[in-house]
């Protein structure tokens, strides 16, 4: 009788099949989860931007204060990005000849605005408003990092749906008093006490809401 | 009970006088009537079941199904990716009917696959032995139907590439789908209930799959089958281990024949919607199930061996045991109805009270009347046992009860999203050619499913069969020598 069995070599498939069968699935799981999540494929990024600016000069060693350029962080939704006559206010004393300059005051001269790469790019499903942060409580260094030592600026956190839930589910840790939200060296984790925290949760009445249409409108 | 020699009272008693077995729907006490006729060798059960497989052309009535089949498999497919490129509004979903022909087309489809599950497990463990006939094709009409069922919640979230947020996968989103929600519970209940039948069902073909591989002539046919009947040599160890695991397996599913329809019921029955806010809906969506997939085994089972000359294997006693199933079904399935209408009435609520009456004289009273008159009047013909046993009576019935339990869950769905609390927001549904196509083109998916399965897989199970003969028996009618016979006690 001629019938099909499984030559002798094939008794090493039961345990890779096996194995490949537990493995796989998990190690997709891990994959989506970790390789595709924004915290390996967002975080870092950091364009060439057209002028080479440098915020650790600006930001860390000369102190400007975030709001000189980005006026409307506590007033609107966005953050606004300055327009060139903001560095105007100091570019016509201070370096004027400088080659770095170049398209700054070419920009100044035609009325064109400075091709600046945004950075922080949230979807456009998802609202968010900059003043409803800034104004109780949540510094910009919670989103931004250390922008002050950066000479070139890069996202330094994942801005993904997660990482805002996380906030939103438990925000004591990223509150600080109002006359902080923009000083970058400020760690409110390290500085301020639960106590502390837990005041501040009271004073701006922080009571997050983590459902769908809080982001997605 | 006692098993007499095959040549005295039993050849007599079901068979007219040429001694050909006619008649196996007959009723003798002391006997067993025979669920295997005008066959005494085993070898004849297996010759019977393999030529489908084995002929090298199939009937011409498989071609024109099998041809009717893909021609709607390909309207599902036309429907499926207008649906995807365009969005859910070619449904003609509104606000407020937004399930409508998509998860009547689920519950339909879940529904049928009970059947299966009930025939291989519950059956079996009651040792109900006329299963063996009808289970293989019943069980693979249950993995088909959910194929078909799972269908539908995947393309109806509208965004499909999103579908897999069904289930609960680890995500940069930390977003989950919600735990206390029916809906994810029913994720879990068909999906567990596919791989359990799916499991059942090739367990139980490992034996017959080997009968295929070493009966093959082509070395194509002995690598497929002999693939996957995994080295099956019909030792007897092997049938020791098969036995255990195939009894593990019956209990594992029994639950579940109970259970899946159950939560699937909670999508509605957890809801607060009057008409679907009711207590009642486990049971009966489990009577409902098992009425309609029976309607549907029976629907598949004349033609099938009709067209593959198995009617000494799937008797008119196994179609009449069907009936009787569906009778009993169908009167627990109306006095579900009944009661749905008392409990309006009992509880004094004014919604509830308004649900019911508008389900039966409202806007979709044809719907109400369609259900009714498919699933509680027409199945009662089935008390005669003339109309259990005409062929061509029975697969009309077993249509109409198919037309009716989709209806049902038509007017369970739409009938009671249509006109809720609030009349301001009242709408009626109107399917468009998209939700009919797929209606039907779901259909095309199963038979084409289901006659792929009967052309290239063992149809009935050879092995099982077999152990239900008389000849099986050691101490019975095939062994007993003339005046040899004894009493054995098969209980």
């Amino acid at each position: 009788m001629s019938r099909f069995l499984f030559p002798r070599w094939s008794n090493l498939l039961l345990p890779t099949i096996i194995l490949a069968a537990a493995t796989i699935p998990v190690y997709a799981i891990f994959f989506v989860a970790y390789g595709l999540s924004p915290k390996t494929l967002e975080v870092g990024y950091q364009p060439e931007q057209p002028v080479p600016y440098s915020h650790a000069l600006h930001a860390g060693e000369l102190g400007l204060d975030c709001r000189y350029c980005h006026t409307s962080v506590e007033k609107a939704a966005h953050a606004s990005v300055p327009a060139t006559q903001t560095c105007m206010n100091c570019h016509t004393h201070i370096r004027p000849e400088s080659p770095k300059l170049a398209k700054i005051k070419e920009s100044y001269a035609t009325g064109l605005p400075v091709p600046w790469i945004r950075i922080h790019k949230l979807p456009e499903f998802a609202y968010f408003n900059h003043s409803a942060h800034v104004s109780r409580g949540v510094g910009c260094v919670s989103c931004h990092g250390r922008i002050d030592k950066m000479e070139v600026v890069y996202q330094n956190e994942p801005l993904s749906m997660g990482w805002c839930l996380e906030c939103h589910r438990n925000p004591d840790k990223n509150l600080r008093p109002l006359s902080e939200i923009t000083n970058l060296a400020f760690d409110a984790t390290a500085e301020l006490s639960a106590s502390e925290h837990q005041a501040l949760k009271t004073k701006f009445d922080i009571n997050p809401n983590d459902n769908c249409s809080t982001c997605h409108r | 009970m006692t098993t007499l020699p095959h040549d005295s009272n039993l050849a007599n008693s079901h068979a007219n006088n040429h001694g050909v077995i006619v008649d196996n729907t007959i009723d003798r006490p002391g006997e067993r009537a025979p669920l295997v006729l005008n066959m005494d060798k085993f070898s004849q059960v297996t010759a019977t079941v393999c030529r489908v497989n084995e002929a090298e052309r199939a009937p011409t009535a498989w071609y024109v199904a099998f041809t009717l089949a893909l021609g709607l498999l390909s309207v599902l497919g036309v429907c499926i990716g207008y649906l995807i490129v365009t969005g859910v509004g070619v449904w003609g979903l509104n606000n407020p009917v937004m399930w409508a022909y998509d998860i009547t087309n689920f519950v339909f489809w879940v529904g049928i696959g009970h059947a299966g599950t009930l025939i291989s497990a519950i059956l079996f463990l009651f040792r109900q032995k006329w299963r063996t006939g009808i289970n293989r094709f019943a069980e693979a009409m249950t993995i088909f139907a959910v194929i078909c069922a799972g269908t539908f919640p995947g393309i109806h979230v509208g965004r499909v590439w999103f579908a897999y947020w069904l289930f609960p996968i680890p995500n940069q989103m930390e977003m989950w789908p919600q735990f206390r929600s029916p809906l994810l519970w029913d994720v879990f209940a068909v999906s567990t209930y596919f791989t359990v039948s799916l499991l059942f069902w090739y367990t139980g073909m490992v034996p017959d799959l080997a009968t295929l591989r070493d009966r093959a002539k082509g070395k194509l046919q002995q690598m497929g089958y002999g693939l996957f009947s995994l080295g099956w040599r019909g030792s007897n160890r092997h049938w020791h281990r098969y036995e255990r695991a195939y009894l593990l397996l019956a209990a594992l599913s029994t639950p579940l024949v109970l259970s899946v329809h159950s939560v699937v019921s909670f999508d509605f029955a957890t809801s607060q919607l009057p008409g679907w806010h009711t207590t009642i809906f486990p049971p009966y969506f489990v009577a409902g199930a098992i009425f309609s997939g029976f309607a549907m085994v029976v629907t598949l089972a004349v033609p099938a061996r009709e067209m593959f000359g198995l009617k000494d294997l799937i008797t008119l006693r196994h179609l009449d045991n069907m009936n009787k199933v569906i009778l009993v079904t169908g009167c627990m399935v109306g006095y579900a109805y009944s009661l749905e209408f008392f409990i309006a009435w009992y509880s004094g609520a004014m919604f509830e009270k308004f649900a019911f009456i508008n389900r039966a004289f409202g806007q979709y009273w044809w719907a109400y009347l369609i259900m009714v008159s498919c699933n509680v009047i027409t199945p009662q013909l089935f008390w005669s046992k003339r109309i259990r046993t005409s062929i061509p009576l029975m697969f009309a019935l077993s249509i109409v009860v198919n037309v009716g339990m989709w209806f049902e869950r038509f007017v369970i769905i739409v009938s009671s999203l249509a006109n809720d609390f609030l009349p301001s927001s009242w709408d009626l549904f109107t399917p468009t050619w998209v939700d009919i196509g797929t209606m039907l083109g779901a259909f095309g998916l199963f038979f084409t499913l289901f006659l792929l399965f009967c052309r290239y897989l063992p149809m009935i199970a050879m092995a099982e069969v077999k152990a239900v003969m008389p000849q099986a028996d050691p101490h019975g009618a095939g062994a007993g020598k003339h005046g040899h016979a004894r009493a054995h006690d098969h209980h």
